[in-house]
């Protein structure tokens, strides 16, 4: 064990921090305030997160942090052996073996369970923040539920584009109340949040917290003309074969060459070691 | 007769400077009522707190729900207040740019408030903010084109549709002609009084401009320091003004 206390934060910082978390599950979707510390990391690289985290983990826990899908990308590394250092406590790259997963820009593919906690990463947690400036009207908004300007920024999108052209931070509606932004996960992702895990939002900049309990209602925006549609590109994965999972585009080399894999890397390296092979595995 | 909107005894004071003071009126269905007056007057405060922008400190200001009949304005909860600001009511601001979306394509400044009453249907939405666009002469080719790009009497004209989309029954307007070029204001008091005419809008018009009321308002009101000093038919008031503030306003025109 170190000198710090455990997680990192003082105890009076994370009950302050669990208040936030409680009162965020009893209204999903709600942007609750919460003092945010200054975390020994840059803004924007997940000190909300970590701050979610360090208020769920407890020394029996193992985490998995998730950068892009990837397990082993500079945030994703440094995170974990943050916790590592600062908690002692167990880590994986598993998504079956964690209980917290604290994760950037994706949802795993493996269906989470009810024993675990998926933690996000928020950058800009007000979805209504690019339509309207002013965080008094945006509140006022949101309590009394005028979300028209909401389908404003879908309009615009199918006006422009000739469909929605928004495909990540695509703003859901939770249990027919809270308009939320489900942090800049692909649209891909936005039908499995509902889930049975628990699901923290923390965005430390903006020091606003909020929550979805097990199995909530996530509907997400559109128009009666124009669907939702969770689309992701119409390729196989190149190594695994998978055709179900959210790809990434490789480029290979400056000859137009390029490979789709999974962006889950977990999800891609425990499927070609029980023996899938994708078209480009070498 | 039920008034449309009905003021009892508005006061409206900054502190000890008085906005306005002791204004009741009457508005019915399908009149257009004229506030003129000079700058400081009280005007545009008056305007406000009959809109609900503005809380007067006392006074009344009754407006004939669809729903409910006559209801108090200023004592009704927020939520209700918004609701008609966005439905039954409509704000038409001087500078265009206020009550517009700059970022936002015309057809969805259009649009918003069809949305923001729940339409969920692209095409419909779409089909009416063309619509629209035509009635107050925008080419239809512009649906797509941000207000930036847009000439000041083109803002103007789509402030109005913006807020006409969902069939008001009152319409508030702030000095509308404010700093458009005189060729441009006359087209668009042109199309303001057409547009009257057609829908059986009430009004209340806020302007200094005297040319204006003549064309648009039924009746007139003059105020000066926050005190109402005459009101009557328009024809009446500036063609026989009795209160000699009134008698320096109608002077004051040049004529041509």
């Amino acid at each position: 064990m170190t000198d710090y206390n455990f997680a990192y934060l003082d105890e009076q910082t994370k009950r302050m921090i669990r208040r936030a978390i409680l009162k965020g599950l009893a209204i999903p979707g709600y942007q609750v305030p919460f003092a945010s510390r200054e975390m020994p990391m840059p803004y924007g690289w997940g000190t909300g997160g970590v701050q979610v985290s360090a208020a769920a983990l407890t020394p029996d826990d193992t985490l998995k942090v998730i950068d892009q899908g990837a397990d082993d990308t500079t945030n994703a590394v440094s995170i974990r052996a943050f916790f590592q250092r600062t908690a002692d406590i167990a880590t994986t790259t598993r998504t079956a073996d964690a209980t917290v997963i604290q994760t950037r820009h994706r949802i795993p593919e493996e269906p989470l369970r009810d024993d675990q906690i998926l933690v996000y990463q928020v950058p800009i947690p007000e979805p209504l923040r690019f339509l309207e400036p002013r965080e008094t009207e945006t509140r006022k908004m949101h309590s009394l539920e005028e979300y028209g300007l909401m389908h404003v920024k879908l309009y615009e999108d199918i006006a422009r584009h000739g469909h929605i052209a928004t495909a990540y931070a695509y703003p859901v509606r939770i249990e027919g109340r809270y308009v939320m932004d489900p942090s800049p996960i692909p649209k891909f992702d936005n039908p499995k949040m509902e889930m049975a895990a628990i699901q923290l939002f923390g965005a430390g900049r903006e020091q606003r917290i909020y929550a979805l309990p097990p199995y909530t209602k996530v509907v997400s925006l559109d128009f009666e003309d124009h669907p939702f549609d969770a689309s992701k590109a119409p390729h196989r994965c190149g190594l695994c074969g998978s055709e179900h999972s959210y790809l990434d585009e490789v480029i290979t080399d400056d000859a137009g060459g390029r490979m789709f894999v999974c962006s889950d890397t977990d999800y891609c390296e425990a499927r070609r070691a029980a023996g899938y092979v994708g078209r480009d595995a070498a | 007769m039920t008034p449309l909107l009905s003021a009892a005894g508005i006061r409206k004071t900054y502190g000890a400077h008085i906005g306005c003071t002791d204004v009741s009126f009457d508005l019915f269905p399908g009149e257009v009522m004229g506030i003129v007056g000079e700058s400081g007057s009280g005007k545009t405060t008056l305007l406000n707190c009959l809109a609900g922008h503005l809380a007067p400190d006392v006074g009344e200001v009754i407006f004939d729900t669809r729903a409910d009949g006559p209801r108090d304005t200023v004592r009704m909860s927020e939520p209700e207040r918004r609701m008609l600001a966005r439905t039954d009511w409509a704000f038409v601001h001087q500078h265009a740019p206020d009550g517009l979306r700059m970022n936002v394509s015309a057809g969805g400044n259009v649009g918003e408030r069809l949305m923001a009453v729940g339409a969920r249907n692209y095409s419909d939405i779409r089909q009416q903010a063309s619509d629209w666009l035509g009635r107050v002469e925008i080419a239809e080719d512009r649906i797509d084109d941000r207000p930036t790009t847009f000439s000041g009497g083109m803002q103007q004209r789509l402030q109005i549709a913006r807020n006409l989309v969902t069939a008001p029954r009152l319409v508030f307007m702030d000095e509308p002609t404010g700093g458009l070029d005189v060729s441009v204001q006359a087209r668009l008091l042109d199309l303001l009084r057409g547009l009257v005419r057609d829908m059986g809008l009430s009004a209340v018009i806020v302007t200094h401009d005297l040319a204006v009321v003549r064309l648009l308002a039924d009746r007139l009101m003059v105020m000066k320091d926050g005190h109402v000093t005459e009101t009557g038919l328009t024809d009446q008031v500036l063609d026989d003004p009795q209160a000699p503030y009134t008698q320096l306003l109608v002077s004051s025109v040049l004529q041509v």
